[in-house]
């Protein structure tokens, strides 16, 4: 196996033990989208002005667009969620469209969507016991008949896996299929002009192909993402 | 026919295994076309809910990809990461 999976960018060692922990580059990317994600809000959040100005106005949108999404799929008295499901939305959406420059997109490793996917899987747990209490949340497991209580079950363990793997197929795919025709383009290049010829035909074939796997999917994923992780929890709340 | 090796059988019906896995594209396939057939219906019958009727067909198409995702991860395994050859000793 070469050149799929994400490269080795060091190895830490933790301090005292004989623990070596392997730094992949999706762990560095993420640190890169939370480090410019938290430039980018702090700067433009601070200075609030009674008449906005431009920078102020599209943040304004941005958290009024996020709220209105929760309140229309969750109901309106669970608000709280928004800063967590912005949080997600913002994060996935970076990170799926950070493939644009050239960077292997962070949601094309298992380990972080399955991750988001646990978080939302834990969220789901929390909140239906808090609201039905414990009892009320097992007794949940054996409607509407007994019976079908290993089914349900099986059900509450397939939703985390299939978020996860959801978003991790689709990027991963995407990923895969964008390599591939690179890859063929470059070998055509070659084959036409000769062995060390630049790879012309990468220029600007690939655009729609780009546009497509690498910001419409990457969006509409992260969209997806923190719709079902909505419809999840409020599902599992009432 | 005596000079395969085993490690190259395993690899051949690996590939072809990984061919057999992405027969499931199929189902999402008809499962977004319907999906998008019938999203195509209501904006035609209600085209002031187009908003609406958008977001909720790309969530219904969203799941009806699980499937095919599932054949992808099983694919991807196949080719990348895989576990048959580990089983030759």
């Amino acid at each position: 196996m070469k050149g799929f999976g994400p490269i080795l960018v060091f190895e830490f060692k933790i301090p005292f033990t004989d623990i070596v922990v392997p730094i992949t580059n999706t762990v560095t990317v993420t640190w890169l989208i939370m480090a410019a994600l938290a430039v980018v809000f702090i700067l433009t959040t601070r200075n609030y002005e009674r008449i906005p100005k431009k920078v102020q106005n599209v943040m304004e949108m941005l958290v009024d667009t996020i709220t209105n999404l929760t309140k229309q799929t969750m109901g309106p008295k669970n608000i709280k969620f928004a800063p967590y499901i912005g949080t997600v939305l913002i994060y996935l959406a970076v990170a799926n469209v950070i493939g644009v420059i050239g960077i292997r997109p962070p949601t094309a490793d298992l380990n972080t969507t399955m991750a988001l996917s646990i978080i939302t899987f834990c969220m789901i747990n929390y909140n239906a016991v808090k609201t039905k209490g414990l009892f009320g949340r097992i007794k949940g497991f054996t409607e509407p008949m007994f019976l079908l209580t290993p089914i349900n079950l099986l059900g509450e363990i397939a939703t985390p896996i299939s978020l996860g793997f959801r978003l991790f197929g689709n990027l991963a795919g995407g990923l895969i299929i964008m390599d591939l025709i690179f890859g063929g383009l470059k070998s055509l290049s070659t084959a036409i002009f000769g062995a060390n010829a630049l790879p012309i035909f990468q220029l600007a074939i690939p655009l729609p192909l780009n546009f497509y796997f690498d910001i419409f999917s990457g969006l509409l994923q992260s969209l997806i993402f923190a719709m079902l992780t909505m419809i999840n929890v409020s599902n599992a709340m009432d | 026919m005596s000079n395969i090796t085993n490690e190259g059988l395993v690899l051949a019906c690996s590939a072809i295994g990984a061919g057999l896995a992405m027969i499931a594209g199929i189902g999402p396939g008809i499962g977004q076309g319907y999906a998008a057939g019938k999203g195509a219906e209501a904006v035609g019958r209600q085209p002031e809910a187009q908003g609406d009727i958008v977001r909720t067909m790309l969530l219904g198409a969203a799941v009806a990809e699980t499937t095919g995702i599932y054949g992808l991860a099983i694919a991807i395994v196949l080719l990348f990461a895989n576990p048959l050859i580990g089983l030759l000793g």
